[in-house]
């Protein structure tokens, strides 16, 4: 091969050079990533399903209503008096919570219905509810009463539509 | 690191590898920017792969979802506007670049000995991104893809004896249909990959007789500089160049390649008014269209895209650098470039008037370049020769003349010292 020069005049100028072009380069192929990255995540289509109405009409004391919500089951429970009156506190459980803090109307509880545990719908049971993957115990405010389950049932955002109807979620661009 | 290196190199030839094919890859230091269009075609090759399979995460191959999902991905996922555009402008890049490789070929000659297998993979490779590109035009199953895809299926019914029945088969159904959609789609990702193999075979190839350049002549090893950083950064140079030019039709006019007819979903019952297949099929689709007959047409166009792999045995001529010293090629070269043009234009219009004469000289020229090559070739070295070359070209002719000869004498040499 023909002789190469292998030492340049001026091997700072080189190296500045050669670190910008990189740089730029690595600068941009990230930027070119983003959009296919981007793609992944869920299309507009899916947001627009990000809130959901749910009628409470016909819910009597001590039934629950499972409504879809993004996907995901919400359990929306009309609770007695006696229930909402077993609540009160912070639970015995490891995630001590006021029950005030977990519901906007004491009548009414609602949780999303996924064992924080590894994704299961918890099964109705007296008092509360019971995963049938691995035995988590939660009672009627959502919170975790025994089972490898770390946290309480999650409590979406949602807002009460005059009484008897309410709007789960928060929309989102 | 270095620790790291050569346990590796113990047990793979990593540092060699790098070294040899790309490093200190010895490149003949005279090519110019036409040399740049096969590292650009790879580089297409990869954009085409990385947005099908994230526009496949997307894309629903049933007649009933097909047209709805694409629409999907241009509305609703995020960028697929993008993606969708880049994955359909770069079927368009990808065949101009291609063409430009094979125009670069045929211009300097370079698929003369040693490069006769990289011209027959590259025609291979050819063979199969076209066919990917019909495949891959179908799946939007707009009007014009559905009528494409049944019109170029139809023309294997021009196969005698068992035409019908083969049409019948590669489509599945009775009429391009929901089966035809789905195999194709199967297949539009799977030619990618045999693609990629393909070009890995033109590599090797290509690493063992080395780069072809403007002389013509194999060069000797002092003409040769390494690959990094000289022709790394020359590629990188002309690649941004591309997608400055890329990007100007991704982002600004993205449907200069899509028919308007495209964006009506497929109907089975009515054909659109004036129907054209891609740009990049015009030339052949006016030599299918200028004969007469249906099997007469389907063997020219057939021909007419082979043809190219003859090239080696049709060129009889031994003077390098292929039209560069050579006048009589160069005019036929840019005669045959116009014929092509012209053949493209015939394509994309209907049929009528003087255009169909025209399509039917500018077809009788196509093959008459091909036919007529080998006795001109021929006269064209005697005429050369008599007139004189430049010397320049004469040396390098005496120059490869000597390398064989020397190559000649070291085989002898070592046949005499193993007896």
């Amino acid at each position: 091969m023909a002789d190469v020069k292998s030492h340049p005049e001026n091997p700072n100028r080189r190296e500045f050079l050669t670190t910008a072009t990189s740089a730029v380069a690595g600068v941009g192929v990230a930027a070119a990533t983003w959009p296919f990255v981007s793609s992944m995540n869920p299309g507009s289509d899916v947001l627009s399903k990000s809130t959901t109405e749910a009628s409470l009409k016909g819910i009597r004391a001590g039934e629950v209503k499972t409504v879809d919500w993004q996907g995901k089951p919400v359990f929306v429970l009309h609770r007695q008096e006696k229930q909402i009156a077993a609540m009160e506190g912070v639970g015995d459980g490891k995630d001590p919570e006021e029950d005030s803090d977990r519901v906007k109307n004491p009548d009414w509880l609602v949780v999303v219905g996924i064992c924080t545990h590894l994704g299961c719908v918890p099964s109705r049971k007296k008092d509360g509810w019971l995963c049938p993957c691995h035995g988590s115990v939660y009672d009627n405010s959502g919170r975790i009463l025994s089972g490898p389950a770390p946290r309480n049932l999650d409590v979406p955002e949602y807002e009460f539509i005059g009484t008897d109807k309410i709007i789960i979620g928060k929309a989102q661009a | 690191m270095s620790k790291v290196m050569s346990w590796i190199d113990r047990r793979f030839p990593l540092t060699s590898f790098v070294k040899n094919s790309l490093t200190e890859y010895p490149t003949p230091r005279n090519l110019s920017y036409w040399w740049n269009f096969g590292s650009l075609a790879g580089v297409v090759l990869v954009i085409q792969i990385v947005t099908g399979v994230f526009l496949a995460m997307h894309y629903k191959p049933d007649s009933m979802l097909a047209f709805d999902s694409v629409e999907y991905i241009m509305r609703n996922v995020n960028y697929g506007w993008l993606i969708r555009f880049m994955h359909s402008t770069g079927a368009t890049a990808f065949f101009a670049v291609i063409f430009i490789h094979m125009a670069r070929t045929l211009y300097y000659g370079s698929y003369r000995a040693p490069r006769e297998l990289m011209w027959w993979t590259g025609q291979g490779l050819l063979l199969l991104l076209m066919a990917t590109a019909f495949m891959g035009y179908l799946l939007p199953w707009g009007q014009m893809s559905y009528w494409g895809a049944q019109v170029i299926t139809n023309l294997f019914g021009a196969v005698p004896f068992l035409g019908d029945e083969l049409v019948v088969w590669l489509r599945g159904d009775f009429v391009v249909g929901d089966a035809t959609l789905t195999r194709f789609f199967a297949l539009h990702y799977l030619t990618p990959f045999i693609i990629v193999a393909a070009v890995a075979i033109h590599l090797v190839a290509l690493h063992t007789v080395r780069s072809s350049n403007p002389s013509g002549i194999n060069l000797a090893d002092k003409n040769n500089i390494p690959f990094h950083p000289y022709f790394t950064v020359k590629d990188l140079y002309g690649l941004c160049i591309f997608l400055i030019v890329y990007s100007y039709f991704v982002f600004y006019n993205p449907n200069m390649f899509i028919e308007a007819d495209n964006y009506i979903p497929a109907n089975p019952m009515q054909t659109p008014v004036h129907i054209v297949p891609e740009w990049y099929f015009l030339p052949f689709y006016a030599i299918l269209r200028s004969v007469p007959d249906l099997l007469g047409g389907v063997i020219a166009m057939s021909i007419s895209v082979m043809i190219f792999a003859a090239m080696p045995f049709l060129d009889r001529s031994k003077i390098p650098g292929g039209a560069r010293y050579r006048p009589i090629y160069r005019a036929m070269f840019y005669l045959f470039i116009v014929d092509v043009l012209v053949l493209g234009y015939v394509g994309a219009k209907p049929p009528e008037g003087f255009l169909i004469p025209l399509g039917q000289i500018a077809t009788f020229f196509y093959f008459a370049v091909f036919v007529f090559l080998p006795i001109i070739s021929t006269y064209e070295e005697k005429w050369l020769r008599k007139r004189g070359l430049p010397a320049e070209v004469e040396q390098m002719m005496r120059c490869e003349e000597l390398q064989k000869c020397e190559r000649r004498q070291r085989k002898a040499d070592r046949r005499k010292s193993e007896r």
